[in-house]
Protein backbone atom coordinates (compact mmCIF):
# COMPACT_ATOMS: atom_id res chain seq x y z
CA UNK A 1 0.00 0.00 0.00
CA UNK A 2 1.16 3.87 -0.84
CA UNK A 3 1.71 5.78 2.15
CA UNK A 4 -0.57 8.59 2.81
CA UNK A 5 2.31 10.93 2.55
CA UNK A 6 4.98 10.87 0.83
CA UNK A 7 7.94 13.53 0.75
CA UNK A 8 11.31 13.17 -0.75
CA UNK A 9 13.84 15.99 -1.11
CA UNK A 10 12.01 18.71 -0.15
CA UNK A 11 13.53 22.11 -0.14
CA UNK A 12 12.29 25.60 0.82
CA UNK A 13 14.12 29.05 0.42
CA UNK A 14 12.85 32.17 1.75
CA UNK A 15 15.56 35.00 0.19
CA UNK A 16 18.81 33.48 0.98
CA UNK A 17 18.17 31.91 4.22
CA UNK A 18 16.89 27.87 3.93
CA UNK A 19 13.78 27.09 5.82
CA UNK A 20 14.02 23.25 4.25
CA UNK A 21 17.20 21.26 2.98
CA UNK A 22 16.40 18.34 1.41
CA UNK A 23 13.69 16.38 3.48
CA UNK A 24 11.99 13.25 2.63
CA UNK A 25 9.97 10.81 4.77
CA UNK A 26 6.68 9.23 4.99
CA UNK A 27 3.54 8.81 6.70
CA UNK A 28 1.87 5.18 6.70
CA UNK A 29 -2.37 4.75 6.61
CA UNK A 30 -3.23 5.13 10.65
CA UNK A 31 0.38 5.89 11.80
CA UNK A 32 0.86 9.00 13.85
CA UNK A 33 4.19 10.94 12.94
CA UNK A 34 5.49 13.69 14.89
CA UNK A 35 8.27 15.96 13.73
CA UNK A 36 9.89 17.13 16.25
CA UNK A 37 12.29 19.95 16.46
CA UNK A 38 12.99 23.71 18.26
CA UNK A 39 11.18 26.69 17.42
CA UNK A 40 12.20 27.26 13.88
CA UNK A 41 13.68 23.99 12.96
CA UNK A 42 11.11 24.41 9.75
CA UNK A 43 8.01 22.17 11.34
CA UNK A 44 5.38 24.57 10.32
CA UNK A 45 7.01 25.52 6.68
CA UNK A 46 7.34 21.46 6.47
CA UNK A 47 3.82 21.05 7.30
CA UNK A 48 2.24 24.20 5.79
CA UNK A 49 3.36 23.25 2.04
CA UNK A 50 1.54 19.45 2.63
CA UNK A 51 -1.85 21.40 3.63
CA UNK A 52 -1.45 23.46 0.16
CA UNK A 53 -0.64 26.81 2.10
CA UNK A 54 3.17 27.07 0.74
CA UNK A 55 4.62 25.76 -2.14
CA UNK A 56 7.86 23.67 -2.06
CA UNK A 57 11.04 25.18 -4.02
CA UNK A 58 11.67 21.67 -4.71
CA UNK A 59 11.20 17.95 -3.93
CA UNK A 60 8.66 15.50 -5.13
CA UNK A 61 5.49 15.35 -3.01
CA UNK A 62 2.08 13.39 -2.53
CA UNK A 63 -0.47 13.68 0.19
CA UNK A 64 -3.73 11.13 -0.88
CA UNK A 65 -2.11 10.90 -4.00
CA UNK A 66 -2.37 14.55 -4.56
CA UNK A 67 0.26 17.06 -5.30
CA UNK A 68 -0.71 20.03 -2.52
CA UNK A 69 -0.09 22.59 -3.87
CA UNK A 70 -2.35 21.97 -6.99
CA UNK A 71 -5.14 19.48 -4.83
CA UNK A 72 -7.89 21.64 -5.10
CA UNK A 73 -10.96 20.89 -3.21
CA UNK A 74 -11.09 17.44 -3.66
CA UNK A 75 -7.89 17.67 -1.72
CA UNK A 76 -8.93 19.84 1.10
CA UNK A 77 -12.08 17.66 1.17
CA UNK A 78 -9.39 14.50 2.74
CA UNK A 79 -7.31 16.55 5.04
CA UNK A 80 -8.15 17.64 8.48
CA UNK A 81 -6.04 21.22 9.53
CA UNK A 82 -5.63 22.17 12.64
CA UNK A 83 -3.09 25.06 12.45
CA UNK A 84 -0.79 26.86 15.02
CA UNK A 85 -2.24 30.19 15.04
CA UNK A 86 -5.63 31.04 12.96
CA UNK A 87 -8.49 33.54 13.64
CA UNK A 88 -11.99 32.68 13.53
CA UNK A 89 -15.36 34.93 13.83
CA UNK A 90 -15.19 35.78 17.56
CA UNK A 91 -18.89 36.84 17.78
CA UNK A 92 -19.86 33.60 16.72
CA UNK A 93 -20.96 30.93 19.34
CA UNK A 94 -19.11 27.31 19.31
CA UNK A 95 -22.15 25.88 17.61
CA UNK A 96 -22.70 28.11 14.59
CA UNK A 97 -18.97 28.11 13.76
CA UNK A 98 -18.87 24.25 13.52
CA UNK A 99 -21.90 24.39 11.54
CA UNK A 100 -20.81 26.86 8.68
CA UNK A 101 -17.41 25.14 8.37
CA UNK A 102 -18.06 21.73 8.20
CA UNK A 103 -21.08 22.92 5.47
CA UNK A 104 -18.41 22.76 2.53
CA UNK A 105 -17.29 19.08 3.24
CA UNK A 106 -18.74 16.36 1.24
CA UNK A 107 -18.73 14.22 4.49
CA UNK A 108 -18.94 15.44 7.39
CA UNK A 109 -19.58 14.48 11.47
CA UNK A 110 -22.24 15.64 13.35
CA UNK A 111 -22.37 18.89 14.74
CA UNK A 112 -23.12 17.63 18.61
CA UNK A 113 -20.75 14.44 17.94
CA UNK A 114 -18.09 16.96 17.06
CA UNK A 115 -18.77 18.95 20.49
CA UNK A 116 -18.77 15.72 22.80
CA UNK A 117 -15.59 14.46 21.01
CA UNK A 118 -13.49 17.71 22.10
CA UNK A 119 -15.13 18.28 25.16
CA UNK A 120 -17.04 21.72 24.53
CA UNK A 121 -20.31 20.44 25.33
CA UNK A 122 -20.89 22.69 27.97
CA UNK A 123 -20.30 25.45 25.57
CA UNK A 124 -21.67 24.65 22.47
CA UNK A 125 -23.87 27.82 22.73
CA UNK A 126 -21.07 29.97 23.75
CA UNK A 127 -19.76 32.66 22.09
CA UNK A 128 -15.91 31.95 20.84
CA UNK A 129 -14.74 35.18 22.41
CA UNK A 130 -15.42 34.12 25.55
CA UNK A 131 -14.04 30.71 25.27
CA UNK A 132 -10.10 30.52 27.18
CA UNK A 133 -7.43 29.41 25.32
CA UNK A 134 -7.45 26.23 25.76
CA UNK A 135 -11.24 25.65 25.12
CA UNK A 136 -10.33 27.85 21.55
CA UNK A 137 -7.49 24.91 20.28
CA UNK A 138 -10.41 22.41 21.02
CA UNK A 139 -12.36 23.96 18.68
CA UNK A 140 -9.84 24.65 16.36
CA UNK A 141 -9.96 20.49 16.57
CA UNK A 142 -13.29 19.95 16.30
CA UNK A 143 -13.19 22.23 12.94
CA UNK A 144 -10.43 20.42 11.87
CA UNK A 145 -12.38 17.04 11.98
CA UNK A 146 -15.47 18.48 10.66
CA UNK A 147 -15.35 16.80 7.59
CA UNK A 148 -14.10 13.18 9.06
CA UNK A 149 -10.79 13.36 7.25
CA UNK A 150 -8.18 10.81 6.34
CA UNK A 151 -5.57 12.68 7.67
CA UNK A 152 -4.72 15.20 10.24
CA UNK A 153 -2.59 17.95 10.38
CA UNK A 154 -1.65 18.74 14.26
CA UNK A 155 0.67 21.95 14.18
CA UNK A 156 1.78 22.11 18.05
CA UNK A 157 -1.92 21.08 19.37
CA UNK A 158 -1.04 22.08 22.49
CA UNK A 159 1.42 25.01 22.67
CA UNK A 160 0.67 26.78 25.67
CA UNK A 161 -1.49 24.32 27.38
CA UNK A 162 -1.65 23.75 31.44
CA UNK A 163 -0.13 20.36 32.39
CA UNK A 164 -4.41 19.08 32.48
CA UNK A 165 -5.53 20.54 29.56
CA UNK A 166 -2.30 18.73 27.31
CA UNK A 167 -3.35 15.67 28.81
CA UNK A 168 -6.75 15.80 27.98
CA UNK A 169 -6.03 16.68 24.17
CA UNK A 170 -3.63 13.81 24.09
CA UNK A 171 -6.31 11.56 24.98
CA UNK A 172 -8.57 13.14 22.51
CA UNK A 173 -5.73 12.95 19.69
CA UNK A 174 -5.34 9.18 21.26
CA UNK A 175 -9.16 8.23 19.89
CA UNK A 176 -8.68 9.66 16.52
CA UNK A 177 -5.82 7.11 16.10
CA UNK A 178 -8.46 4.44 17.30
CA UNK A 179 -10.62 5.86 14.93
CA UNK A 180 -8.14 4.98 12.40
CA UNK A 181 -6.97 8.64 10.99
CA UNK A 182 -3.25 9.08 9.81
CA UNK A 183 -1.78 12.09 11.95
CA UNK A 184 0.90 14.29 11.24
CA UNK A 185 2.01 16.42 14.35
CA UNK A 186 4.25 18.80 14.65
CA UNK A 187 5.93 19.59 18.32
CA UNK A 188 8.65 21.03 20.49
CA UNK A 189 7.47 18.70 23.64
CA UNK A 190 9.38 15.63 23.79
CA UNK A 191 6.83 13.99 25.95
CA UNK A 192 3.92 14.94 23.65
CA UNK A 193 5.99 13.21 20.63
CA UNK A 194 7.05 10.15 22.53
CA UNK A 195 3.40 10.11 24.10
CA UNK A 196 1.65 10.07 20.43
CA UNK A 197 3.24 9.20 18.35
CA UNK A 198 4.41 5.70 16.30
CA UNK A 199 7.27 7.06 14.88
CA UNK A 200 9.41 10.68 15.49
CA UNK A 201 11.42 12.55 12.83
CA UNK A 202 13.51 15.20 14.71
CA UNK A 203 14.18 18.09 12.35
CA UNK A 204 16.68 20.57 12.75
CA UNK A 205 17.73 23.56 10.77
CA UNK A 206 15.52 22.41 7.62
CA UNK A 207 17.01 19.19 7.89
CA UNK A 208 16.18 15.40 9.43
CA UNK A 209 18.57 14.61 11.96
CA UNK A 210 17.44 11.37 13.72
CA UNK A 211 14.61 9.26 12.66
CA UNK A 212 12.87 6.53 14.55
CA UNK A 213 10.46 5.56 17.44
CA UNK A 214 10.81 6.82 20.75
CA UNK A 215 12.71 3.55 21.81
CA UNK A 216 14.82 3.62 18.77
CA UNK A 217 15.70 7.36 18.51
CA UNK A 218 18.74 7.06 20.60
CA UNK A 219 20.74 4.36 18.87
CA UNK A 220 24.38 5.12 17.84
CA UNK A 221 24.02 8.27 19.22
CA UNK A 222 23.22 9.10 23.18
CA UNK A 223 25.24 6.49 25.41
CA UNK A 224 23.20 4.02 27.41
CA UNK A 225 24.48 3.43 30.71
CA UNK A 226 26.06 -0.02 32.13
CA UNK A 227 26.17 -0.61 35.89
CA UNK A 228 27.25 -3.37 38.21
CA UNK A 229 28.98 -3.98 41.27
CA UNK A 230 31.75 -5.90 42.38
CA UNK A 231 33.34 -7.60 45.29
CA UNK A 232 37.21 -7.50 45.19
CA UNK A 233 40.08 -5.88 44.56
CA UNK A 234 39.89 -6.69 40.77
CA UNK A 235 39.56 -3.48 38.28
CA UNK A 236 36.91 -4.09 35.49
CA UNK A 237 38.45 -3.47 32.17
CA UNK A 238 38.52 -0.37 30.68
CA UNK A 239 36.56 0.94 27.62
CA UNK A 240 35.36 3.80 26.10
CA UNK A 241 33.19 4.89 28.59
CA UNK A 242 34.66 3.85 31.63
CA UNK A 243 34.72 2.22 33.92
CA UNK A 244 33.49 5.22 36.86
CA UNK A 245 34.00 3.36 40.13
CA UNK A 246 31.80 4.97 43.00
CA UNK A 247 32.97 2.15 45.83
CA UNK A 248 31.53 -1.03 44.48
CA UNK A 249 29.57 0.55 42.13
CA UNK A 250 31.26 0.93 38.41
CA UNK A 251 29.28 2.02 35.45
CA UNK A 252 30.18 2.65 31.63
CA UNK A 253 29.02 4.99 29.51
CA UNK A 254 28.46 2.78 26.03
CA UNK A 255 27.20 3.59 22.73
CA UNK A 256 27.50 -0.29 21.85
CA UNK A 257 25.38 -2.12 24.31
CA UNK A 258 26.33 -5.69 22.92
CA UNK A 259 29.80 -5.57 22.28
CA UNK A 260 30.52 -4.14 25.73
CA UNK A 261 28.42 -6.42 27.77
CA UNK A 262 30.84 -8.98 25.57
CA UNK A 263 33.95 -7.78 27.04
CA UNK A 264 32.70 -7.42 30.19
CA UNK A 265 30.78 -10.65 30.91
CA UNK A 266 34.22 -12.14 29.43
CA UNK A 267 35.98 -10.29 32.04
CA UNK A 268 34.33 -11.84 34.42
CA UNK A 269 33.78 -15.33 33.71
CA UNK A 270 37.60 -15.44 33.14
CA UNK A 271 38.06 -14.01 37.00
CA UNK A 272 35.25 -15.82 38.19
CA UNK A 273 33.26 -12.72 40.12
CA UNK A 274 29.58 -11.76 39.26
CA UNK A 275 28.15 -8.68 37.82
CA UNK A 276 25.70 -8.25 40.50
CA UNK A 277 22.68 -5.95 39.78
CA UNK A 278 23.57 -5.44 36.41
CA UNK A 279 21.64 -2.90 34.66
CA UNK A 280 21.45 -1.69 31.22
CA UNK A 281 19.33 1.78 31.42
CA UNK A 282 18.50 3.03 27.76
CA UNK A 283 19.12 7.07 27.47
CA UNK A 284 15.81 9.01 28.22
CA UNK A 285 14.54 10.77 24.96
CA UNK A 286 15.51 14.05 26.44
CA UNK A 287 19.09 12.58 26.41
CA UNK A 288 18.89 11.84 23.18
CA UNK A 289 17.01 14.71 22.00
CA UNK A 290 19.49 17.24 23.59
CA UNK A 291 22.35 15.02 21.91
CA UNK A 292 21.22 15.06 18.68
CA UNK A 293 19.99 18.86 19.08
CA UNK A 294 22.86 20.13 20.65
CA UNK A 295 25.35 18.40 17.65
CA UNK A 296 23.55 20.28 14.80
CA UNK A 297 23.79 23.92 17.02
CA UNK A 298 27.23 23.07 17.89
CA UNK A 299 28.43 21.61 14.11
CA UNK A 300 26.29 24.28 11.93
CA UNK B 1 -20.29 19.96 -7.33
CA UNK B 2 -23.52 20.61 -8.62
CA UNK B 3 -25.44 23.86 -9.07
CA UNK B 4 -27.57 23.12 -6.33
CA UNK B 5 -24.25 22.23 -3.85
CA UNK B 6 -22.91 25.69 -4.81
CA UNK B 7 -26.46 27.38 -4.19
CA UNK B 8 -26.65 25.97 -0.97
CA UNK B 9 -23.00 26.53 0.06
CA UNK B 10 -23.86 30.51 -1.31
CA UNK B 11 -26.72 31.11 0.99
CA UNK B 12 -24.97 29.40 3.84
CA UNK B 13 -22.17 31.94 3.35
CA UNK B 14 -24.48 34.87 2.98
CA UNK B 15 -26.03 34.18 6.05
CA UNK B 16 -23.29 33.49 7.92
CA UNK B 17 -21.93 36.77 6.95
CA UNK B 18 -25.20 38.61 7.78
CA UNK B 19 -24.96 37.29 11.23
CA UNK B 20 -21.11 38.66 12.01
CA UNK B 21 -22.01 41.84 10.65
CA UNK B 22 -25.26 42.11 12.91
CA UNK B 23 -23.28 41.12 16.14
CA UNK B 24 -20.42 43.53 15.12
CA UNK B 25 -21.93 46.98 15.93
CA UNK B 26 -19.30 49.27 14.55
CA UNK B 27 -20.06 47.81 11.14
CA UNK B 28 -23.92 47.92 11.40
CA UNK B 29 -23.08 51.63 12.66
CA UNK B 30 -20.87 52.88 10.55
CA UNK B 31 -23.03 50.74 7.49
CA UNK B 32 -26.49 51.36 8.09
CA UNK B 33 -26.98 54.15 10.78
CA UNK B 34 -24.44 56.75 9.41
CA UNK B 35 -26.14 57.53 6.11
CA UNK B 36 -29.89 57.62 8.28
CA UNK B 37 -28.27 60.44 10.65
CA UNK B 38 -26.59 62.18 7.30
CA UNK B 39 -30.28 61.89 5.76
CA UNK B 40 -31.81 63.39 8.72
CA UNK B 41 -29.25 66.23 9.57
CA UNK B 42 -28.98 67.38 5.92
CA UNK B 43 -33.21 67.08 5.21
CA UNK B 44 -33.77 68.71 8.60
CA UNK B 45 -30.87 71.76 7.97
CA UNK B 46 -31.84 72.01 4.12
CA UNK B 47 -35.72 71.33 4.86
CA UNK B 48 -36.86 74.77 3.44
CA UNK B 49 -34.94 74.88 0.69
CA UNK B 50 -37.46 73.44 -2.76
CA UNK B 51 -35.85 72.60 -5.54
CA UNK B 52 -36.79 72.69 -9.23
CA UNK B 53 -40.60 72.06 -9.75
CA UNK B 54 -41.80 72.43 -6.44
CA UNK B 55 -40.28 69.19 -5.21
CA UNK B 56 -38.75 68.68 -1.81
CA UNK B 57 -35.27 68.57 -0.96
CA UNK B 58 -35.08 64.66 -0.15
CA UNK B 59 -36.73 63.92 -3.59
CA UNK B 60 -32.69 64.08 -4.46
CA UNK B 61 -30.89 64.10 -1.19
CA UNK B 62 -32.60 60.49 -0.05
CA UNK B 63 -31.64 58.46 -3.24
CA UNK B 64 -27.85 59.96 -2.93
CA UNK B 65 -27.87 58.87 0.84
CA UNK B 66 -29.44 55.21 -0.58
CA UNK B 67 -26.22 54.94 -3.03
CA UNK B 68 -23.35 56.34 0.22
CA UNK B 69 -25.17 53.16 2.10
CA UNK B 70 -25.07 51.06 -0.53
CA UNK B 71 -21.15 52.04 -1.92
CA UNK B 72 -20.68 51.57 2.28
CA UNK B 73 -22.09 48.19 2.35
CA UNK B 74 -20.06 46.92 -0.51
CA UNK B 75 -17.09 49.19 -0.49
CA UNK B 76 -16.04 49.65 2.64
CA UNK B 77 -17.29 46.65 4.27
CA UNK B 78 -15.19 44.54 1.96
CA UNK B 79 -12.14 46.55 2.00
CA UNK B 80 -12.17 47.12 5.82
CA UNK B 81 -14.14 42.93 6.65
CA UNK B 82 -11.91 41.19 4.15
CA UNK B 83 -8.32 42.52 5.32
CA UNK B 84 -9.45 42.14 9.39
CA UNK B 85 -11.13 38.52 8.52
CA UNK B 86 -7.39 37.94 6.26
CA UNK B 87 -5.08 39.64 9.48
CA UNK B 88 -7.32 37.31 11.74
CA UNK B 89 -6.21 34.34 10.04
CA UNK B 90 -9.77 33.74 9.27
CA UNK B 91 -9.36 33.49 4.93
CA UNK B 92 -6.25 31.02 6.05
CA UNK B 93 -9.12 29.10 7.86
CA UNK B 94 -11.32 29.18 5.11
CA UNK B 95 -8.59 28.53 2.15
CA UNK B 96 -7.69 25.05 4.33
CA UNK B 97 -11.53 23.87 3.90
CA UNK B 98 -13.22 22.65 0.05
CA UNK B 99 -15.24 25.83 0.44
CA UNK B 100 -14.77 26.97 -3.34
CA UNK B 101 -12.87 30.77 -2.98
CA UNK B 102 -15.34 32.32 -5.05
CA UNK B 103 -18.04 31.24 -3.18
CA UNK B 104 -16.72 32.37 0.15
CA UNK B 105 -16.02 36.03 -1.81
CA UNK B 106 -19.38 36.07 -3.64
CA UNK B 107 -21.14 35.28 -0.11
CA UNK B 108 -19.44 38.39 1.70
CA UNK B 109 -21.09 40.39 -1.68
CA UNK B 110 -24.16 39.05 -1.26
CA UNK B 111 -24.31 39.99 2.24
CA UNK B 112 -23.25 43.65 1.40
CA UNK B 113 -26.02 43.70 -1.53
CA UNK B 114 -28.18 42.06 1.64
CA UNK B 115 -27.02 44.93 3.59
CA UNK B 116 -27.25 47.61 0.46
CA UNK B 117 -30.76 46.99 -0.44
CA UNK B 118 -32.16 47.17 2.96
CA UNK B 119 -30.01 50.80 3.39
CA UNK B 120 -31.73 51.89 0.28
CA UNK B 121 -35.24 50.22 1.19
CA UNK B 122 -34.87 52.08 4.65
CA UNK B 123 -33.59 55.93 3.23
CA UNK B 124 -36.96 55.79 0.70
CA UNK B 125 -39.03 55.18 3.97
CA UNK B 126 -37.81 57.43 5.94
CA UNK B 127 -37.49 60.23 3.18
CA UNK B 128 -41.32 59.46 2.51
CA UNK B 129 -42.10 59.18 5.92
CA UNK B 130 -40.57 62.50 6.87
CA UNK B 131 -39.20 64.69 4.57
CA UNK B 132 -41.54 64.37 1.24
CA UNK B 133 -39.84 62.28 -0.74
CA UNK B 134 -42.32 60.79 -3.47
CA UNK B 135 -41.51 57.22 -4.83
CA UNK B 136 -41.00 57.26 -8.84
CA UNK B 137 -41.72 54.09 -10.21
CA UNK B 138 -41.65 54.88 -13.88
CA UNK B 139 -37.62 54.48 -13.95
CA UNK B 140 -37.11 51.65 -11.02
CA UNK B 141 -35.85 49.28 -14.20
CA UNK B 142 -32.95 51.86 -14.53
CA UNK B 143 -32.35 52.52 -11.06
CA UNK B 144 -32.11 48.91 -10.08
CA UNK B 145 -29.76 48.19 -13.43
CA UNK B 146 -27.84 50.82 -12.37
CA UNK B 147 -27.66 49.30 -8.49
CA UNK B 148 -26.97 46.10 -9.76
CA UNK B 149 -23.87 47.47 -11.78
CA UNK B 150 -22.77 50.11 -9.27
CA UNK B 151 -22.53 47.13 -6.38
CA UNK B 152 -20.50 44.55 -8.64
CA UNK B 153 -18.12 47.88 -9.60
CA UNK B 154 -17.69 48.74 -5.89
CA UNK B 155 -17.25 45.52 -4.20
CA UNK B 156 -14.35 44.31 -6.91
CA UNK B 157 -12.94 47.73 -5.77
CA UNK B 158 -13.64 47.42 -2.14
CA UNK B 159 -11.41 43.92 -2.93
CA UNK B 160 -8.61 45.90 -4.57
CA UNK B 161 -8.35 47.92 -1.62
CA UNK B 162 -7.81 44.91 0.37
CA UNK B 163 -5.66 43.08 -2.06
CA UNK B 164 -3.05 46.15 -2.26
CA UNK B 165 -3.18 47.04 1.59
CA UNK B 166 -0.85 44.07 3.94
CA UNK B 167 -2.27 45.54 7.29
CA UNK B 168 -5.98 45.00 8.52
CA UNK B 169 -5.13 48.25 10.57
CA UNK B 170 -5.00 50.69 8.16
CA UNK B 171 -8.12 49.52 6.16
CA UNK B 172 -10.53 51.72 7.60
CA UNK B 173 -8.50 54.67 6.92
CA UNK B 174 -7.76 53.81 3.23
CA UNK B 175 -11.65 52.60 2.88
CA UNK B 176 -13.09 56.33 4.26
CA UNK B 177 -9.82 57.98 2.94
CA UNK B 178 -11.38 57.64 -0.26
CA UNK B 179 -14.59 57.21 -0.17
CA UNK B 180 -15.63 60.27 1.62
CA UNK B 181 -13.64 62.57 -0.14
CA UNK B 182 -15.17 61.18 -3.60
CA UNK B 183 -18.24 61.30 -2.25
CA UNK B 184 -18.08 64.78 -1.93
CA UNK B 185 -15.92 65.44 -5.40
CA UNK B 186 -18.74 63.32 -6.59
CA UNK B 187 -21.33 65.31 -5.59
CA UNK B 188 -23.33 63.03 -3.08
CA UNK B 189 -23.96 65.67 -0.46
CA UNK B 190 -23.36 68.98 -2.45
CA UNK B 191 -24.49 69.76 -6.15
CA UNK B 192 -21.58 70.66 -7.95
CA UNK B 193 -23.30 73.23 -10.30
CA UNK B 194 -20.93 76.16 -9.12
CA UNK B 195 -17.94 74.17 -8.53
CA UNK B 196 -14.29 74.58 -10.46
CA UNK B 197 -14.11 72.84 -13.30
CA UNK B 198 -11.37 70.73 -12.50
CA UNK B 199 -13.43 69.60 -9.42
CA UNK B 200 -15.82 68.01 -11.82
CA UNK B 201 -13.74 66.21 -13.97
CA UNK B 202 -12.03 64.92 -11.15
CA UNK B 203 -15.47 64.29 -10.22
CA UNK B 204 -16.35 62.73 -14.00
CA UNK B 205 -13.06 60.11 -13.59
CA UNK B 206 -14.33 58.42 -10.49
CA UNK B 207 -17.18 55.83 -10.75
CA UNK B 208 -19.50 56.85 -7.73
CA UNK B 209 -20.83 60.17 -9.97
CA UNK B 210 -21.79 57.57 -12.17
CA UNK B 211 -23.63 55.37 -9.75
CA UNK B 212 -24.89 58.28 -7.60
CA UNK B 213 -26.13 60.34 -10.74
CA UNK B 214 -28.18 58.15 -13.09
CA UNK B 215 -29.34 56.38 -9.42
CA UNK B 216 -30.49 59.84 -8.72
CA UNK B 217 -32.13 60.70 -12.13
CA UNK B 218 -34.10 57.36 -11.84
CA UNK B 219 -35.99 58.99 -8.98
CA UNK B 220 -36.34 62.39 -10.68
CA UNK B 221 -40.39 63.13 -10.77
CA UNK B 222 -39.16 65.31 -13.82
CA UNK B 223 -38.59 62.49 -16.51
CA UNK B 224 -41.35 61.04 -17.39
CA UNK B 225 -39.91 58.15 -19.57
CA UNK B 226 -37.42 55.73 -19.03
CA UNK B 227 -33.88 57.19 -18.89
CA UNK B 228 -30.73 55.25 -18.71
CA UNK B 229 -26.79 56.55 -19.53
CA UNK B 230 -24.84 53.54 -21.61
CA UNK B 231 -21.61 56.05 -21.08
CA UNK B 232 -22.40 55.76 -16.72
CA UNK B 233 -22.62 52.19 -16.83
CA UNK B 234 -19.35 52.01 -19.12
CA UNK B 235 -17.47 54.57 -16.78
CA UNK B 236 -17.99 51.73 -14.16
CA UNK B 237 -16.99 49.09 -15.98
CA UNK B 238 -13.89 49.65 -16.49
CA UNK B 239 -13.88 50.77 -12.87
CA UNK B 240 -15.03 46.92 -12.27
CA UNK B 241 -12.43 45.88 -15.08
CA UNK B 242 -9.52 47.71 -13.27
CA UNK B 243 -10.79 46.60 -9.70
CA UNK B 244 -11.06 42.79 -10.94
CA UNK B 245 -7.12 43.07 -12.38
CA UNK B 246 -5.70 44.32 -9.46
CA UNK B 247 -7.73 41.54 -7.13
CA UNK B 248 -6.27 38.98 -9.30
CA UNK B 249 -3.08 40.26 -9.39
CA UNK B 250 -2.29 41.49 -5.88
CA UNK B 251 -4.83 39.29 -3.44
CA UNK B 252 -3.17 36.86 -0.88
CA UNK B 253 -5.48 34.31 1.59
CA UNK B 254 -2.36 34.55 3.85
CA UNK B 255 -1.83 36.89 6.75
CA UNK B 256 1.85 36.91 5.97
CA UNK B 257 1.10 37.86 2.29
CA UNK B 258 2.43 34.48 0.97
Amino acid sequence: MSPVVSVENLTKNYGSVTALAGVSFTVDEGEVLAILGPNGAGKTTAVEILEGYRRADGGDISVLGHDPSSGGREFRDRIGIVLQETGIEMVLTVREAIDIYARSYSRRLPTDELIDLVGLDGKADARIKTLSGGQKRRLDLALGLAGDPELVFLDEPTTGFDPSARRKSWAMIEGLTELGKTILLTTHYLDEAQHLADRIIVLADGSIVAEGTADTLGEGRAASTISFTVEGSDRPPRLEGGPVMTGHTVTYRSTSVTSDLLVLTSWATERGVDLDGLEVTRPSLEDVYLHIVGETESGG
Amino acid sequence: MSARRYASLLWGQTRHNNRVFWRTPAAAFFTLALPVIFLILFSVIFGDVEVDGGYSFSQFFAPAMAVFAAVSSSFSNLAIGVSYARDQGVLKRVRGTPLPAWVYMAGRICSGVWMAVLSVGLMFLLGWAFFDFRMVWANLGTALVVFVVGIATFSALGLAVCAVLKNADSSPAAANGVFLPMAFVSGIFIQLDDAPRWLKILGDVFPLKHFAGPFGEAFNPLHESPILGWEHLGVMALWLLFGMVIITRYFTWDPRGE
